[in-house]
């Protein structure tokens, strides 16, 4: 059902929607960007329609809201393990079509991967729903429609500001109920991304001779391995481990999950010291390769969603939509770019 | 036929060519609008040797104007004193040069505007600042730098205000990369260090130069307060050079302001006059610390983190052939 509201339509809905249920979305931090005089905008509480950013992708993705950056799994004392509680209440995000997509993605590594899903991810998770913030321009360096990620699916409604107005495709409930209450029905056919400015042909195969092309050498000496690239990534997945013995009483602690960087070093340092990927061309070949052919031999998808941010904040100017399309003409045997 | 105290008055400067001058022009915080530069150009062309100096202080100077050039040239200057009276200097008559010369060109790094490691804008501070202490005839030299890294040389002016910001830290967005823990200790002062999985900051060492926020890369450390330092009494100059004390910190832009125009009315009861000029550093060595101190602090606020040195604490040397070189 399709539904026409105003703005103040709107922010009465939202208002009674957060009774309820706690909403997230994009939100414009003033003062908090990186460089002095910008802001953050990123995924934070929405109090109110006026929250809700619509004019800038946001530097970090909407995973954190149900993959939190850090999670105690359980705590200890002395012999005593105590699994952590999560507060659970029904969770309303608002993202891009990318996002949504990229949502999948995460869900085929938590849930789908081995015999057992992620308690921890999917207690959060099957509390999560999604309300899609209609893209009708791409953002600098969105590559969603060669990802076939500018449609979207899963989500319970779509939202797009037109007009002086806001219209609102409800798929499900409270969708449905608030529309009717605060909205006045209308023909709302959804819109999309139908062409970006850059396009990425992701090849059809990556050979294993590529491994050790020298295109990674280009890297090696460009990347600082900083990690914004993939702690930035919608569909990054990795975490690493941390034991907190805490100061005041070492007999007790926690343990927490924490996001983790296959950009930075530590990552799969193993015992002994031996470091699996020293070099910093040889991570980008493990990221760009999972984000574009072995997380496809394995789930029947990309993994990378065209989303932007990756070429966005990486400090050193370096595009993994160039690298991809390097890999393509490489392996339709041109010299590459 | 020239009266020389009234032509360095005006910008002018007596030069080692007898009948011949050259003309400093200002050039607040160190950014000027393109199109300035062929009104320069066309002075030194038509008036000057056809050459532009570029100042330690961030102006141009134009040298080889003959003397009696100056009141033409200083009709040609219009737009620039008309830049000056936009920035709120008083200016009584727009053809007819520079008002004072004493107070020097307010000079500034390039900001926030250009470099991402400063904290404010430069230039828009430098500009505030040249409207409220210029024209002047008192020797004073201002400098304003956006870090701590202090590129414009802050620390060898009278005034050097220096941008700095209280970084906050969310614990909860922190991986323990250590990108920030590692910079701190390599570049800046090793003030941050990792302690279970979490990184603690000491107060006492922190700069506030905000190089850890630029270096997160999970904005687990964010832009909190900006606040400025304040180190005074730098000088170059033969007799005593030193660097600048710290001698304010955590305050706020208004309170950067008051301190300023104080320095002035500072001068203005205190300066000798019985000399040609004397540089407000001598003054201070002469009234002691409290005095400068209690004065220029009048009507300030600092806020709620300002902070007064206790004393000045300078570095300098003295130059004593004997004592210097190996026999």
């Amino acid at each position: 059902m399709g539904y026409k509201l105003t703005p103040a339509g709107l922010a009465s809905l939202l208002d009674e929607l957060a009774t309820t249920r706690w909403i997230y979305g994009p939100v414009r931090y003033a003062g908090k960007g990186r460089l002095a005089g910008t802001d953050l905008i990123t995924y934070g509480p929405v109090n109110g329609l006026a929250d809700l950013a619509w004019d800038a992708r946001t530097t970090f993705p909407p995973k954190e809201v149900f993959f939190p950056v850090k999670e105690t799994l359980f705590y200890f004392s002395g012999r005593e393990i105590t699994e952590s509680a999560s507060e659970v209440k029904e969770t309303v995000v608002f993202l891009r079509a990318c996002d949504l997509n990229a949502v999948t993605r995460l869900d085929k590594i938590f849930l789908e991967n081995g015999p057992a899903a992620d308690n921890y991810y999917a207690r959060r998770r099957q509390h999560t729903h999604f309300v899609l913030m209609e893209c009708r321009e791409s953002f600098p360096g969105c590559f969603c429609v060669s990802m076939g990620t500018n449609r979207p699916a899963g989500h319970q409604a779509a939202l797009r500001p037109e007009g002086g107005y806001y219209l609102l495709q409800a798929l499900a409930e409270p969708w449905l109920s608030l529309g009717e209450r605060y909205g006045q029905p209308a023909d709302v056919e959804p819109v999309w991304v139908q062409e970006n400015p850059l396009t990425v042909k992701v090849p059809d195969r990556v050979d294993t001779s590529l491994f050790q092309h020298e295109l990674w050498r280009e890297y090696s000496s460009r990347c600082i391995a900083c990690g914004r690239c993939t702690l930035s990534c919608p569909t990054c997945s990795c975490f690493s481990v941390q034991d907190i013995f805490y100061r005041d009483n070492p007999e007790r602690g926690e343990r927490r999950r924490v996001w983790a960087s296959c950009q930075i070093d530590g990552f799969t340092d193993m015992a002994g010291g031996h470091q699996v990927r020293a070099d910093r061309g040889d991570r980008m070949r493990f990221k760009v390769l999972h984000k574009i052919d072995d997380f496809r031999r394995r789930f029947g998808v990309n993994m990378c969603v065209g989303c932007g941010r990756c070429e966005e904040v990486c400090p050193e100017y370096i595009s993994l939509a160039r690298c991809v399309n390097t890999l393509s003409q490489l392996m339709n045997g041109g010299a590459g770019a | 036929m020239y009266n020389t105290k009234e032509l360095i008055k005006n910008a002018y400067r007596i030069t080692s060519r007898r009948g011949y001058t050259a003309l400093r022009l200002r050039v607040p915080g160190g950014h000027l609008a393109a199109e300035y530069l062929s009104l320069i150009q066309d002075i030194a062309r038509r008036y000057g040797n056809g050459t532009v100096h570029l100042t330690t202080r961030q102006g141009f100077e134009i040298p080889g104007i003959p003397l009696d050039k100056v009141p033409e040239v200083n009709q040609l200057l219009a737009p620039m004193l008309q830049q000056e009276a936009a920035l709120g200097v008083a200016i009584e008559n727009i053809q007819a040069g520079y008002p004072a010369a004493g107070t020097r060109n307010v000079t500034a790094c390039i900001g926030s505007r250009v470099c991402p490691f400063a904290n404010f804008d430069t230039t828009a501070l430098a500009q505030k600042i040249e409207g409220l202490i210029y024209p002047n005839h008192y020797h004073v030299k201002i400098a304003i730098t956006g870090c701590p890294n202090d590129c414009i040389k802050a620390h060898l002016q009278d005034i050097g205000i220096i941008g700095q910001v209280e970084p906050e830290y969310d614990p909860g967005r922190c991986i323990a990369c250590e990108a920030c823990v590692k910079n701190c200790r390599q570049f800046i002062v090793g003030a941050l260090e990792l302690v279970n999985y979490q990184v603690e900051r000491d107060r006492k060492r922190c700069l506030g130069c905000g190089e850890c926020i630029l270096q997160c890369p999970m904005a687990a450390w964010t832009r909190g307060r900006r606040y400025y330092r304040i180190v005074a009494l730098g000088r170059t100059g033969k007799k005593s050079p030193r660097l600048a004390a710290n001698f304010l910190e955590g305050i706020d832009e208004k309170a950067v302001l008051q301190v300023i125009s104080n320095l002035y009315r500072y001068i203005e009861r205190h300066i000798d006059r019985s000399l040609p000029k004397e540089h407000v550093g001598y003054i201070v060595d002469r009234t002691g610390y409290q005095v400068f101190r209690d004065e220029l602090l009048d009507g300030v606020n600092l806020g709620p983190k300002g902070r007064v040195a206790r004393e000045l604490t300078f570095y300098g040397y003295s130059y004593d052939r004997d004592l210097l070189w190996s026999k």
